[in-house]
Parts: C-alpha cells; sequence; structure tokens
C-alpha cells in the first residue's frame, strides 16, 4: 500500500508522517526558534505548603542578560485570573464543589513542592538559572499533607480556605437502598482494600512553550505542547483574560506524546503567553524532565474498598464502593471528572449487575496536581472490577474465566446502574478468542514445567470496558461538564482535486495524518498523497475539541464524514450539470461521478475543478468551489471492550516477574488502520504493565517529591516485554456512521489487573499491592515458602 | 567562551561556546539541527544519541568542548541523498514510532548496535541492546520488529547472497 494508491479502511497503510519523524525534521516546540526570544526559567517551592513572606527580586534583575523578573503580583496586578478546573461536580448534599484558587504563579501561598514562584527570562537559560538563584525567597514553612488516607482528618493542615477538611466534594453515584437489599440477600461478599498508585504520564517530549506578542496588531501568539489547542485559547481568553480569543492564536505543533497530560492549561504557558507582552520579547521555556515530574499533571491516586455480593453461583448482586481521590494541591482543568463520572460510570464492567452504589470523597493534597492519564478514571475502575471479580472467583473456587462468563452482559442495549447505556458488544467472544490465542487449557502443564525450574507460573484475565467519545454534549453538560464534546472538520478539495482536510483533532503520535487521509482517500477515490491533514492551528482550523479520551476516531473522524456527505453532495449537484443529467441519476463511485446506467461520467478532480471554474453550473443555484465543514455531536459513548490475558513467572529467590506471554483480544468496532490501532494497543499494555509493576509516583512525609527522575521512577523498558499477541473481534459501535469505538486507552486499562490478577494466581495470595516491585513480590514469595515448609 | 571546531554531518563547524554547553545544546541551538531530541536530564532516555567518532554517545553526556575535533554524526546526517538509510526505512515499514520523539535516539542506537553486534539480531539481543532508549508510545513492539528488519537490511549484499 503505497501513497499513490487509493487506501481502503482496513487496510494497514504506512504512516504519512514519519518521513520527517525519521529524517530528524519534526517540528517539536522546543525545535522552533522566534527572532529575538528570551528564555524563562521558573522558580519552585523548595517545600509542600510554605506561606511566601517576601520575594525579593532586585539582586536576580541586575544579574547578566535578565529581561524579567515576574511574580505573582505582577500577575494579579494585570488583572489575569488563575487556572480552572472547567467540570463541576455536585456533592451529595447539593452543594458545588469548593474549588481553591489556582493562581498561574503563587502569591501569598504555596501549596507543592514544585509550585510557581517567579519566574526569570533571561538572554539564556543559562542566565535565567544563574538568576533564579539570586532571587532571595522568604518562606514560612507550614504543615504539610502529602497523603491522601490522612488529608481529611481532624487536626490535618488546611491547604485551602475554600475547602473545609480538606475536600472538595463528596459525590455520589447509584442506588444505596437497592446495593443494601443486596447484600442482605448475598451468599457471599467479596471484600477488597485497593491503592491504585500515583503515576506520572511521562511523554518523551517534555512540555514547552514560546509566548510571542505583537504590538502592532496587539494580538499574542502562543506555540505550545498542547493535545487541544483551542481548549487552551479558549480557557485562556474566557477564564484567565490574557487576550480575546480573536487576539490569541494557540499553535501546538508537533507534540512528542500526551497521554492526557498535555490536555491541561498549565501555569508555564500561561505565563510565557503574557511575559511576552511583559517584556517585549518573545517568551520560551522548555520543562526539564525534573520539572515534569514535579508538575505536570499526575494520574490516578486511589484509595478504595470494594464490596461485592454475589450469590452461591457466583452471580453478582450488588457493588459498593468507597474511593478517596487526591487532587493534589490544585484542581486541574478537568480533574474533578476523572474520579467521577469516568470512573463510577464504568464500575459494572462487562457485567449485568443489578445495583451499584460508590461514593467519591475527592480531597486537596500537598502535592502535585492529579488530573487524567491515560484512561483516565476507566482503568480505576477495571481495576477494582477485575481485581474483586477475580478474588471472588478464587473465594468460590469458581474459575476465573468461568466466573466472567456467568455474569456478562449478553444483550444490548443494555442500561446499567450507573449512566451508561451500552450499545454494542459480545464479550463472550473476546474471553473466547483470548483464551484460545493464550492456550489456556493448556496452562497447568505450562505451570507444572515451570515449577520444576523453580518458577512460579501464573495467569491472568482483565475484561475491561471503557467508555470512549464523551458525549452527546447536552447530557455531559448536564453532569457539569464546562464544554461541549462534539468534533469539527472541513473538507477543502482544491480546483486540481487535492484536499486538504482540517481538524479539530490532535495528533501527537496517533497517526490522524495517515488515517483521516485513508478515510478520504477511501470515501473520494483519490489517492493518499493527494489528501493533507492540519490541524494544531486555531488560525487554520476554526474550533475543536482536541484529542483524548481515545475520542479522535469515534468523533473527529465521525465530523469528517459528514464534512465529505456534504461535498459528495454538492459535487454530484455540480456535475449533474455537467453531464446534462438529473442530480438523482448521479452516481460516485470509487472516485468517479457517473449517470447511472451510462458510460458517462467525470472524474472527481474533473469535478472539483469545475467547482472553481464555475462556467458549467448556475451560480445562482449552486456557489462556486467545493468546500464543506461540519460539526457532529455523538449521540452516545462508544464502549470498547475487550479481554487480555497475562501469563508471568515470577522468581522466588530474587522476586524478579517476567512477562513470558500476553494476549490482547480487542473489539474496537470498524478498524480504519489496524497497523495504527495495533500499535495503539501495545503502547498502552506498556504503560499499564509499568503502574503494575514499576511505576509509582512518592513522596516523603513532608511532601517531598522522592521520585523526580528516571533513576527514582522506573520507566518500562524494550527488555521487560515479551512481543505482544494481538487480536480484533468486531461489533460495530451503532451510533457513529463509521461503526468505530477507539482504541488509545484500551491497553493501559486492560494490563493493570491482568498482571495483578496473574502475580496472584502465581502467588496465591490476592494481598499484592501495585506497582508489584520484586521487592514485594520476593517478600510474598518467600512467605509462600516459609508457610509451605511448616505445613 | 571557548573555541570549539569539529566535523558534523561531514561538514566542518566552528564556534565560541560556554565551557558549560552540552553537544545537545551545541548541535540543537548552535547548529539548528533538531532532530536530536532533549527527553530527560539525567542521561536516561536517549532521545540524544548521536555518533561521536563512529560510536553511540548520549549528547547530553558530554560537553561541546569534550567533541572539539570529533566527527558526529546525527539522524540528519544518516541519508544526505535524500533517500532513507535502511534503518529509517525500517522504522516507517514496520511502525516503529508514534509520537516521533524518541525516534532519532532509537535509530541512532539501532545503527550503533549493527555496528557492534552484526546484522543478524534476535530479538532478546535487540531488547536487551535498547536498554538505554525510553519509548512510551509504542510499547517498543515495533521498535524492536524495526531494529531487527533494519539491521538485516544493512547486510552487506554479499553476506545477503551467502
Amino acid at each position: 500500500m503505497n501513497a499513490s494508491t487509493v487506501t481502503p479502511i482496513g487496510a494497514p497503510v504506512r504512516r504519512k508522517e514519519d518521513k520527517r519523524f525519521i529524517t530528524g525534521k519534526g517540528r517539536y516546540t522546543d525545535d522552533l526558534s522566534r527572532p529575538g526570544q528570551a528564555h524563562a526559567y521558573f522558580l519552585r517551592s523548595p517545600y509542600a505548603h510554605a506561606r511566601i513572606r517576601t520575594i525579593d527580586t532586585a539582586a536576580a534583575a541586575e544579574m547578566p542578560g535578565v529581561v524579567g523578573v515576574l511574580t505573582g503580583r505582577d500577575l494579579a496586578q494585570d488583572g489575569l485570573g488563575g487556572l480552572i478546573c472547567g467540570w463541576m461536580i455536585n456533592s451529595k448534599d447539593g452543594s458545588p464543589m469548593r474549588a481553591g484558587a489556582h493562581p498561574a504563579l503563587a502569591v501569598d501561598t504555596v501549596r507543592y513542592v514544585g509550585d510557581h514562584v517567579a519566574v526569570v527570562i533571561a538572554e539564556t537559560l543559562n542566565l535565567a538559572k544563574d538568576a533564579a538563584a539570586a532571587l532571595a525567597v522568604e518562606y514560612e514553612v507550614l504543615p504539610a499533607v502529602p497523603d491522601l488516607a490522612v488529608a481529611q482528618a481532624q487536626g490535618a493542615a488546611q491547604i485551602h480556605e475554600a475547602a473545609p477538611n480538606n475536600t472538595v466534594f463528596e459525590w455520589e453515584l447509584g442506588d444505596r437502598a437497592a446495593v443494601e437489599a443486596a447484600f442482605a440477600q448475598a451468599a457471599h461478599v467479596t471484600e477488597i482494600d485497593i491503592v491504585n498508585n500515583r503515576l506520572a504520564p511521562n511523554p518523551m517530549e517534555p512540555r514547552a512553550a514560546i509566548g510571542e506578542y505583537d504590538a502592532g496588531d496587539e494580538a499574542y501568539t502562543l506555540w505550545t505542547t498542547s493535545q487541544n489547542p483551542h481548549v487552551a485559547r479558549l480557557v485562556l481568553s474566557a477564564f484567565v483574560g490574557l487576550a480575546p480569543e480573536n487576539k490569541l492564536r494557540v499553535i501546538a505543533p508537533d507534540v512528542g506524546g500526551g497521554f492526557g497530560s498535555k490536555i491541561f492549561i498549565y501555569a508555564e504557558e500561561t505565563v510565557c503567553a503574557w511575559a511576552a507582552k511583559k517584556v517585549g520579547r518573545p517568551v520560551k521555556w522548555t520543562c526539564e524532565r525534573g520539572e515534569a515530574f514535579l508538575c505536570d499533571a499526575h494520574g490516578r491516586d486511589h484509595v478504595t474498598k470494594g464490596r461485592l455480593a454475589l450469590d452461591a453461583q457466583g452471580k453478582i448482586l450488588g457493588f459498593q464502593v468507597k474511593t478517596i481521590a487526591n487532587m493534589g494541591a490544585y484542581l486541574s482543568t478537568f480533574a474533578s471528572c476523572v474520579p467521577t463520572y469516568l470512573y463510577a460510570t464504568l464500575l459494572s464492567g462487562q457485567y449485568a449487575i443489578p445495583a451499584i452504589y460508590c461514593e467519591v470523597d475527592a480531597v486537596y493534597t500537598n502535592t502535585a496536581p492529579v488530573d487524567a492519564y491515560r484512561g483516565a478514571g476507566r482503568p480505576e475502575a477495571t481495576f477494582l472490577v477485575e481485581r474483586i471479580v477475580d478474588k471472588a472467583a478464587r473465594e468460590l473456587g469458581i474459575d476465573p474465566a468461568e466466573m466472567r462468563r456467568r455474569n456478562f452482559i449478553t444483550a444490548f442495549p443494555h442500561q446499567t446502574p450507573v449512566i451508561m447505556c451500552y450499545d454494542a458488544g459480545d464479550y463472550a467472544a473476546s474471553l473466547d478468542k483470548a483464551l484460545e490465542m493464550a492456550d489456556y487449557a493448556g496452562f497447568p502443564a505450562r505451570r507444572a514445567e515451570a515449577e520444576r525450574r523453580g518458577k512460579l507460573r501464573g495467569i491472568g484475565l482483565s475484561n475491561y470496558i471503557e467508555a470512549c467519545g464523551i458525549a452527546p454534549s447536552a447530557a455531559v453538560g448536564s453532569l457539569g461538564a464546562g464544554v461541549g464534546l462534539w468534533e469539527s472538520a472541513e473538507v477543502r478539495v482544491n480546483p486540481t482535486g487535492n484536499v486538504e482536510v482540517l481538524t479539530g483533532s490532535h495528533s501527537h503520535g496517533q497517526g490522524h495524518e495517515t488515517t483521516f487521509a485513508q478515510l478520504v482517500s477511501a470515501r473520494l477515490g483519490i489517492p493518499i498523497d493527494q489528501v493533507t491533514v492540519i490541524h494544531g492551528d486555531t488560525d487554520k482550523v476554526q474550533f475543536g475539541m482536541g484529542t483524548y479520551g481515545s475520542r479522535s476516531g469515534a468523533v473527529g473522524m465521525s465530523a469528517i464524514v459528514k464534512a465529505l456527505d456534504k461535498v459528495e453532495a454538492k459535487a454530484k449537484k455540480i456535475a449533474a450539470h455537467i453531464l446534462e443529467a438529473s442530480e438523482g441519476d448521479i452516481e460516485f463511485k470509487d472516485g468517479r461521478f457517473s449517470v447511472a446506467g451510462t458510460d458517462r461520467g467525470l472524474a472527481f478532480a474533473e469535478v472539483a475543478l469545475n467547482a472553481y471554474v464555475a462556467h458549467k453550473f448556475p451560480t445562482s443555484e449552486i456557489e462556486p468551489g467545493l468546500k464543506e465543514g461540519a460539526f457532529y455531536d455523538p449521540t452516545n459513548f462508544t464502549f470498547p471492550a475487550g479481554c487480555h490475558v497475562c501469563e508471568l513467572e515470577v522468581d522466588p529467590e530474587t522476586g524478579t516477574t517476567e512477562i513470558v506471554n500476553w494476549i490482547a483480544v480487542d473489539d474496537f468496532g470498524t478498524v480504519i488502520n489496524p497497523m495504527i490501532v495495533e500499535g495503539q494497543v501495545h503502547g498502552g499494555i506498556a504503560q499499564g504493565v509499568g503502574q503494575a509493576l514499576m511505576e509509582r509516583v512518592a513522596y516523603d512525609g513532608e511532601g517531598q517529591l522522592v521520585t523526580g527522575s528516571y533513576m527514582d521512577y522506573q520507566m518500562p523498558r524494550a527488555e521487560d516485554f515479551p512481543a505482544f499477541k494481538v487480536g480484533m473481534t468486531e461489533t460495530r459501535c451503532p451510533s457513529n456512521p463509521l461503526g468505530m469505538k477507539g482504541c488509545g486507552e484500551a491497553g493501559a486499562i486492560a494490563a493493570p489487573p491482568a498482571v495483578i490478577n496473574a502475580l496472584a494466581d502465581a502467588l496465591g495470595t490476592q494481598d499484592i499491592s501495585m506497582p508489584a516491585t520484586p521487592a514485594k513480590v520476593w517478600a510474598i514469595a518467600q512467605a509462600r515458602v516459609t508457610r509451605q515448609a511448616a505445613e | 567562551m571557548t573555541h570549539v571546531s569539529m566535523t558534523v554531518n561531514g561538514r566542518a563547524v566552528s564556534a565560541d561556546v560556554e565551557p558549560r554547553m552540552l553537544l545537545v545544546q551545541f548541535l540543537r541551538e548552535k547548529l539548528l539541527l533538531t532532530g536530536t531530541h532533549v527527553g530527560c536530564d539525567t542521561s536516561q532516555c536517549g532521545a540524544c544519541v548521536v555518533q561521536v567518532d563512529g560510536a553511540a554517545v548520549k549528547s547530553c553526556t558530554l560537553l561541546a568542548v569534550q567533541a572539539d575535533g570529533c566527527a558526529v554524526l546525527t539522524i540528519e546526517g544518516l541519508a544526505p541523498s535524500g533517500a532513507l538509510h535502511p534503518m529509517q526505512e525500517a522504522f516507517r515499514e514496520h511502525h516503529g514510532l508514534q509520537c516521533g520523539f524518541c525516534t532519532p535516539g532509537m535509530i541512532m542506537t539501532a545503527m550503533d548496535m549493527v555496528a557492534r553486534l552484526g546484522p543478524d539480531l534476535d530479538e532478546a539481543t535487540i531488547r536487551e541492546n535498547l536498554d538505554g532508549n525510553l519509548c512510551r508510545c509504542t510499547g517498543y513492539h515495533n521498535i524492536v520488529k524495526a531494529v531487527a528488519a533494519g539491521a538485516r537490511a544493512m547486510a552487506p549484499a554479499s553476506a545477503a547472497a551467502e
């Protein structure tokens, strides 16, 4: 499949964007330089909680090369507002969430290590750093609360006046009475305590920003590492008050991964844009990895107690959940929806559960803000569901696969007790295929063989479900979202028949330049190299909601389909005039408009040219040109689901865990490009395994970040994995024109419980927390050996 | 300021630099060769791997002045004619990249792997030798395939014919 051919849906087309990345010609934000740019360095709080008594900038301002030293007071004097959280959550009692102020530069209090105290702007980064060392800040250190488990305790230090007991909200979902009734008649109750470990997203490209102000046009331009530049512009304009939207251009050029962490509107890009006017120079900032660990929004960080009511045959009767979710020191852009509507709404998993009740307390702590990270709430839900179901199966002596089968939802649409209405799926089909690919039946023999080698072998299942393409807009609005979650597209056909597609989605590794072009190529019957995808610039694309939550296929491409429908309809009108036929007789197939039942026709490019020449149709009826836009608002979420199987071996002497086999069977609905989809699955699995076995952001008792570099925070490496075996099943999504569901987060959602269930199987205990490091696993394995010796 | 001279991608370059300037900063900021990336500050991620006198080096670990007199090869110099190097082509063919940020370092490391270990690389060897390069997107699966295929494609024609 090469660039000069028409590329059908379902073909593994090689990526159009690769050429520039493999030749070093990518254009990431830090690769860009603006004439006359100065460099920003942020002075960050060394304390988790402190009052700022004074900041003396005089000495720093006199240092060589310094262009400006700015603090939160300067920001406040210019009337700029703080950063916002765009999703309102109401507590059980109906009261709105209690959010503390979130200034881009601290005014009088710092609330986590890394909080922004001042910015120094200088001719070079090194000179800015030198000058920052001369800034004199006097702090009054306050008691810190870095641990979410004690954040609500009496006497705990208070982080925001607005949030008594450090509690942002106490939220609930589901039917408490129905769940209590279910437990009253349960033959068996399974309980589980879970800590969902805090993670650092770690896209390999650190965040960066360049702010520029054109004093002639009185307009700002901001280049930033964003997954959603239009949302950034909206927030900076409407809430921060930097400039009206028509005077603020936001460009997200090549972005090196995001995984959620580049959705949010952070202090640094806000300050760079504002400071550019202040100092009269373009201002550039690039995050160092150590700073990224300190202040990129982290993910997960829940403490949860789950209780499952079952009958004697293992049928689930009710599910009760209590979660405390760590928000960090401030509410990040979408922090509040992650442990609520993106979490509790998925607690039914793939199972027909008659009654569910979930309570979530969101708490402030003196740690970096926590927000969406690949999966965002859905991995936390899946981990809980798949762990407790597995534990229940073992307590009841039912095979874990059989346990799942007994509880599967089998009829669709299925209304769960927690808002979601699943539209399509075949969970048994994914399970069956995964078990076959994993040779589940042959596992006992493999375990016995491993035992002869002194290894403990385990197998674990994870039947995940997620909700993607969060929508329709009115529905999410009723749940508290501050924005609509539709997507836009514009298809511009040029006179010579090639096409530019402008999309509100943003690609930062997902391959939109290929997949979206593939869709257009297939639909219009033109070679894929005649289709260019444009994204990430608010001056080019009018508006869009960006890319996160695996929404760009199901929502972004649906918008393109809608625009293509309009292009085809107009082109047919034009073709009808040229071919002197009635519009209803014009057929469009394989890139050709023809009169039904005749050999008369026109190539797509001929119609395109005629649309612009405009000689052969009445322009009083049909406007010249061929360009159509569309806004697409989905009618429902989409529900990707599947089954992952992890098989692993533990060395009881060292505690090391080796993953020896990984099976992923996913139902993503229609797949446009299986090569890209499989790549998304691979990457997700690696992140999920990272969470299960390696990764954890740790703070000490005083709120100092312990894991501040790649020497302390273990990132997954090539040697940590076998080759993955990826399979697919397919049920079309009925709510969008292509039948797509979304694939970006599946692996990260599915993987953690698959690993821990496999470890539980290998080690014969359910008491395993993430990350299951060699030290933990070794202790469990040794205790097991001791126990067996005693028996 | 200290004067440094070196050959970068076959071109003689020289400049006055601060003694504390890293080689990667020299490449990116002085020569505008921005294909070499900086992904960490502790020499772990490998996004900045280049060749110095034929050996793979993390260019964030070396001062520019230490490379004085050396021959440096970056991702931009791999295929000067405009055609893709077989290793670049293999990354494209096997979808060995997603966001592309780690890719130049991965390709330069793969080149070094072939130079050290030959063109016939098995999966375990590749995985072990990618230890100094982090990727957050691909789960390494397709990078491993790409390195194996690229290495095979780099085999001398005579060896391939044997």
